[in-house]
């Protein structure tokens, strides 16, 4: 973890255990699978749902400025906290969470390595009572910091000019056009394939098998050799944006890259525009391109 | 409480890999079954024995599979 370019944004299960009782720390347990807080979760931890209290349910979006300050105050999160964050499938949605306040400028924010896998491996603790959180309003957010955030205009323009590079992080059969989303979820695009000129590397492929992020020198060479080297901007998507954020946080904090935004509009923005160009096909092998 | 005998196997289900995980919490059997990337959870369920929560999961799952459309790409 200490070869990391910002080892300070990852703690340990171990430092979760001593700390999660802390005055000043807040562990937030955020899931794909929203029922598998009920079943169990990290003693003191509180639950945010993503599909409900990290998006703006109205609009397609992420949460504003104001909706942020309020999830924090109803969280008993201050300025000064120390954020916690941890979930299933690898600190998927916890990964999308820790992005959102990165945009809104929360400054102590940090994953738990391995997640919610790695906690339930170990055999450690797990407790289904919810914990008495005291409200605060004090919480003040920063305006919006939209650099680690692309909209479609910048992928666009990308696109065109091959300015950066794009790192699809879907399962290889949605990147290829064989299916439209995942198994189990409803397909949400028109078309299949992927943004011409993208890389696939499949977001899982940074973790190991404990949920933990793999070493600096795999994480190097597994993007390394797709072109995202921290010599060009990088750009990350997947489907809506959540697997990317995964990405994202390893090529920014793991592996130091400055210039690396999600696309949060992803393919579901992609798939169904009109005219917007495609390419279909599995990818090519590394340096083939 | 605390988990007990986390075990995680891996299954083909018509050329779609699927992790089938399972744990003992108190007297409940959870399982649940992966697949995306893979990674995402298709099915979960609870039961009075592994075998039950297993067969359980891996049923839901592969009926969950086979209405996944393929397409020629």
């Amino acid at each position: 973890m200490a070869d990391y370019a910002h080892p300070e944004v990852l703690v340990t299960t171990q430092w979760v255990a001593d700390h999660a009782g802390d005055p000043n720390v807040r562990v937030v347990e955020i899931d794909v699978d929203t029922k598998a807080y009920d079943e169990g979760h990290v003693p003191g931890a509180i639950a945010w749902a993503w599909n409900s209290q990290l998006c703006d349910t109205l609009r397609r979006d992420i949460l504003s400025k104001e909706q942020f300050e309020k999830l924090n105050n109803e969280s008993g999160v201050n300025n000064n906290t120390t954020l916690v964050l941890y979930g299933d499938n690898n600190n998927w949605f916890a990964a999308w969470a820790f992005w959102q306040a990165e945009i809104y400028g929360h400054k102590d924010v940090r994953l738990m390595d391995g997640g919610r896998k790695k906690w339930l491996l170990e055999g450690r603790e797990l407790s289904t009572d919810k914990p008495a959180v005291k409200p605060g309003s004090g919480y003040r957010a920063s305006d919006a910091d939209l650099s680690v955030r692309a909209f479609l205009p910048q992928v666009q323009e990308a696109e065109r000019s091959r300015g950066a590079v794009m790192i699809d992080v879907r399962s290889p059969q949605e990147f290829s056009g064989e299916i439209l989303a995942p198994p189990g979820l409803p397909e949400t695009c028109q078309r299949g394939g992927h943004i011409p000129g993208a890389r696939n590397v499949p977001w899982a492929t940074a973790a190991n098998q404990d949920g933990t992020f793999k070493s600096l020198d795999e994480l190097r060479q597994l993007y390394g050799r797709e072109g995202a080297d921290g010599s060009k901007p990088v750009i990350a998507y997947c489907r809506i944006g959540e697997r990317s954020s995964h990405t994202w946080f390893v090529l920014k904090y793991l592996l130091g890259y400055n210039n690396v935004r999600n696309y949060d509009g992803s393919w579901t923005e992609w798939g169904n525009l009109v005219g917007a160009p495609v390419e279909r096909g599995a990818a090519a092998a590394a340096g083939q391109r | 409480m605390k988990v007990e005998q986390y075990s995680v196997r891996h299954l083909d289900v018509d050329g779609w890999p699927l992790d089938v995980t399972s744990w003992r919490l108190g007297e409940m059997w959870h399982a649940k079954a992966d697949n995306v990337s893979p990674g995402a959870t298709l099915a979960r369920t609870t039961a009075l024995s592994k075998e039950e929560a297993e067969q359980k999961v891996i049923a839901r799952a592969c009926e969950m599979l086979s209405r996944t459309h393929r397409r020629a790409s």
